[in-house]
């Protein structure tokens, strides 16, 4: 499968998922669509950003570093709007979301397909 | 009367023996060998001024014969352009009238030598790999070894692998040798019984026609002497591929190579059925790292997951 393609998938499940988790949180409950929604979609960029980057660089390693990267920055933007008591989640988003980024990157490294060289 | 000793008999044998090369572009340097149809001698190619390799019909063959077979033998190595095949550079007749042809000399081992001071099971595997390469090249030009053996294959000093000896070779969808020097059949006849017990495919000890599978079997007898017991796996695609009957045999070398590979890679191997406990753990080992990654993110979700629980 494509690598951008293959990534947004990965990163639009597990950012479902990861959203998911919200539920075990009492005091975000009452949020819990925006947060799914928001997750997904956070996991749909850092999905293309990292499968972008799987093409143009054959490398498992960078690209698990890549994707933590990416995962953290994300994350980080996330964490940074407070919940309406003001209060910032940072660990319990941007450790997660880090390991997505490399779940993710590790994804379109080894199961990706690299484009096909033009003729 | 004086009889003459064994080894004085010996020494005449091997002067008569010994090739004339006067006349030709090729001065020989000594004897490398012995086989069924003749010698090969390490020669000096005086226009090329290069080393190769004579093979000379012997000069006891009372017939015509052993020259037809060294000819074919010449031919079928010919048509067959492939680096694990060992290349025909010249071909011609002696003034002693002998026939001979002039190859690659081949630097390394002999198979049986080379397999011994191999440490792992992984090394003996690459080697039977470019085996396989060469005999389904052959079989792909429809070309039959029929005598694999491991003192017919030569391993190289830069792991380069020779399959030799094409002497009794066939070459499917030809019966006779024809006249326009095209490939052809030499001899074997139905009923002929040409190869080396213990890698001859039984169908060929019956001196029954034969296919390419005649070939899987003599792989699967090498493979068999390759492996020495160290692996269920190989010991069931090794038998496999020397059943008694053909058509229980892989169909073709290439499948017989693919599950050699895929062994080779931790995939699954069609003649060895393993149990989902094993299969499962192969898996898990291919994917450590994305088991570790996902892992580590259950364990994280779980921990955070508790810590907000207090």
């Amino acid at each position: 499968m494509n690598k951008v393609v293959l990534g947004l998938i990965v990163g639009g499940i597990l950012g479902i998922f990861d959203g998911l988790t919200a539920w075990f949180t009492p005091a975000v409950r009452a949020q819990m669509v925006g947060i799914v929604v928001g997750s997904t979609f956070k996991g749909l960029i850092a999905g293309v950003i990292i499968g972008y980057f799987s093409r143009k660089v054959n490398s498992l390693a960078l690209g698990i570093l890549f994707g933590l990267v990416v995962g953290l920055i994300l994350a980080y933007a996330v964490a940074a709007m407070p919940d309406p008591s003001g209060h910032h989640y940072y660990f319990e988003i941007m450790i997660p979301g880090g390991i997505v980024g490399m779940i993710v990157g590790y994804a379109t490294q080894r199961y990706g397909t690299a484009p096909q060289l033009a003729r | 009367m004086t009889f003459l000793s064994d080894s004085a008999l010996d020494r005449l044998r091997a002067a008569a023996d010994a090739p004339d090369l006067s006349g030709t572009r090729y001065q020989l340097i000594d004897k490398l060998g012995q086989g069924g149809m003749g010698g090969v001698y390490r020669v000096e190619d005086t226009v090329l001024h290069r080393k190769v390799a004579l093979k000379i019909v012997s000069a006891f063959d009372s017939g015509s014969e052993l020259a037809d077979r060294l000819l074919h033998e010449a031919r079928v190595i010919a048509q067959l352009e492939h680096p694990g095949i060992v290349p025909v550079h010249d071909v011609g007749t002696l003034p002693d009238g002998r026939v001979f042809y002039a190859m690659k000399l081949v630097q390394g081992q002999r198979l049986d030598h080379h397999v011994a001071g191999l440490e792992t099971l992984a090394e003996r595997l690459r080697v039977f790999g470019k085996i396989c390469e060469a005999v389904s090249f052959a079989h792909a030009r429809g070309v039959l070894h029929r005598d694999l053996k491991p003192q017919n294959i030569m391993v190289g000093p830069f792991g380069e692998v020779l399959v030799m000896d094409w002497g009794i070779s066939k070459v499917l969808g030809k019966a006779e040798a024809n006249s326009s020097g095209e490939l052809a059949v030499v001899g074997t006849n139905h009923g002929t019984v040409l190869g080396t017990p213990g890698f001859m495919a039984p169908e060929q000890a019956r001196g029954e026609n034969v296919d390419h599978r005649a070939d899987v079997f003599s792989l699967g007898a090498l493979l068999h002497f390759m492996n020495s017991g160290t692996s269920k796996a190989i010991a069931a695609i090794s038998s496999k591929a020397i059943a008694e009957s053909p058509g229980d045999r892989y169909a073709s070398v290439h499948d017989l190579s693919k599950d050699v590979a895929n062994f080779l890679d931790g995939l699954p191997v069609s003649a060895y059925p393993e149990s989902w406990m094993t299969r499962l753990g192969r898996w898990a080992d291919k994917n450590k790292a994305w088991l570790l990654l996902v892992l580590a993110y259950l364990i994280m979700r779980t921990l955070f997951i508790l810590w907000r629980a207090e």
